[in-house]
């Protein structure tokens, strides 16, 4: 436990989040990075998934695009945008990884959402006279609004994670802190640094978590709220 | 000569030159990342077998055991290896501990929903025949489970390929190890052959689990096509009506 001591002395240490270099610029730039990664990520895969799931097609890809996801390694897929041209446009490269990682676990929650609203209301909606416009926003998104949820929530946590190995690529985030505290061998450092990737993880999980409960548009009316679809589409650590 | 020795030279992203002079480098590392990857999958599977069982038979540990494989989910690779260190230094024991952890989350999950998906006539036939708790388990549950229970196995393996690379931090990456080291060299073939190698390991891992799930479920295909036969069968009368 004397790690993990000393990892807690070096966190309370106040002249460790101050400075260029601090705990304090290197939270600043993991979030910076996340919510740039999220929106953008948000950006390109909700019009694609709502536009697929409510002309009822490219299934195949919106699912496939999970596994491939899962088979690339995050830290090839950085290694390779550093060495483009690219690799020279300070954040671009750890960006364009962050999102290319978020977009399948959004996309693939955000299709089967749109795909799975049911289709009795959607006859019956179609029936009132509704437009395709009127029925995606008023009936297909708010029934694929907790799977909606959970996509944004994945690809968060995601992001999040790798924004962690930017730190390989000469990026900024919190995950500097972890490979300067290997290169020059103090323990303190990793495990501290390692901590509060680990909390922010855990806080952004929760706060979406506690997000999408309040926000889901049905939260009163439906009967289940265990949600059992979540478990069908897992996600990956990175 | 002189042309093969520029594509070194000239750090060009293909460079046959490279895979040649240091094969013996990429299979070294790719041999590790094997033996990491298989490894931390079967003491994965020992693991998680008993956890199941106990889930099953005690239904309230089932929420909390899957809500705390899901939270080490959320754990960024990279921090769960250096929350290792102190306890286990520099070793492949780091990475392994750590991947074993993030496939439980899958492997559990799956194994549960499997041994769930047990119709309950089968498990009565087998009581009825005198099976013991422990033939039933091995002998009857478990091969039905095998379909769920490898789909689990599939997910794991190729997302543990995938991330045994983040061992490279602690020098255990198998083919990380060499994208780590071309990233600080700016050596545009090793990242590149060191990450195909990677995928590619992925994808023969995933088609020869497949393979196996097959050799070890010869029903599900006898059932398939006992379908389609069915199904065949079924279209060509449609056909014929279509055609009279």
């Amino acid at each position: 436990m004397g790690a993990i001591a000393d990892a807690w002395s070096w966190l309370t240490d106040g002249s460790n989040w101050s400075g260029a270099e601090g705990i304090g610029v290197r939270l600043g730039e993991h979030l910076w990075l996340t919510a740039v990664a999220l929106v953008i990520t948000a950006l390109i895969a909700l019009p694609v998934a709502l536009w697929l799931g409510h002309i009822g097609k490219g299934g195949a890809l919106a699912i496939n695009i999970s596994n491939v996801g899962r088979a690339v390694p995050t830290l090839a897929v950085l290694g390779l945008l550093l060495l483009t041209p690219l690799g020279k446009q300070g954040n671009w490269p750890t960006i364009i990884a962050l999102v290319l990682f978020a977009v399948p676990p959004l996309l693939t929650n955000a299709y089967v959402g749109v795909r799975e609203a049911d289709r009795d209301v959607v006859e019956a909606a179609r029936g009132m006279g509704m437009s395709p416009w009127q029925l995606l926003t008023r009936v297909e998104v708010p029934l694929a609004s907790p799977l909606i949820m959970t996509g944004i929530r994945s690809a968060a946590v995601q992001i999040v994670a790798t924004a962690t190995l930017a730190a390989f690529a000469g990026g900024g985030g919190l995950g500097r802190i972890i490979t300067h505290g290997f290169a020059t061998s103090r323990t303190p450092e990793v495990v501290g640094g390692a901590l509060l990737v680990a909390a922010l993880a855990l806080v952004v999980e929760a706060v979406l978590v506690l997000g999408q409960r309040l926000l889901d548009p049905l939260r009163k009316r439906r009967p289940d709220p265990a949600e059992p679809r979540d478990a069908a589409v897992v996600k990956v650590p990175a | 000569m002189a042309t093969k020795q520029s594509c070194l030279a000239a750090n060009e992203w293909i460079c046959g030159e490279y895979v040649r002079s240091r094969s013996q480098e990429l299979i070294d590392a790719t041999v590790q990342h094997v033996w990491i990857t298989v490894a931390s999958v079967l003491i994965g599977l020992v693991v998680a077998f008993p956890l199941a069982l106990l889930a099953r038979r005690y239904k309230h540990v089932a929420g909390p055991l899957l809500g705390l494989t899901t939270l080490l989910y959320s754990i960024p690779s990279l921090a769960m290896f250096s929350l290792l260190v102190p306890w286990m230094g520099l070793s492949a024991s780091v990475v392994i501990t750590g991947l074993v952890l993030y496939s439980l989350t899958v492997l559990v999950r799956n194994l549960m929903a499997g041994l769930e998906s047990v119709p309950e006539e089968a498990r009565e036939a087998a009581r009825g025949m005198g099976y013991g708790p422990a033939r039933l388990l091995f002998g009857v549950e478990l091969p039905l489970a095998v379909p769920a229970l490898m789909a689990g196995i599939r997910i794991a393996t190729v997302s543990t390929i995938a991330m045994t690379t983040v061992g490279g931090i602690v020098g255990y990456g198998g083919l990380g190890n060499l994208i780590l080291e071309g990233m600080d060299t700016l050596f545009k073939a090793q990242v590149l052959s060191a990450s195909v190698l990677c995928v590619a390991l992925a994808v023969v891992a995933d088609v020869a689990l497949l393979g196996l799930q097959r050799l070890l479920t010869p029903w599900e295909r006898a059932q398939k096509r006992a379908k389609t036969r069915r199904w065949g069968g079924g279209l060509g009368r449609r056909t014929a009506k279509a055609g009279a």
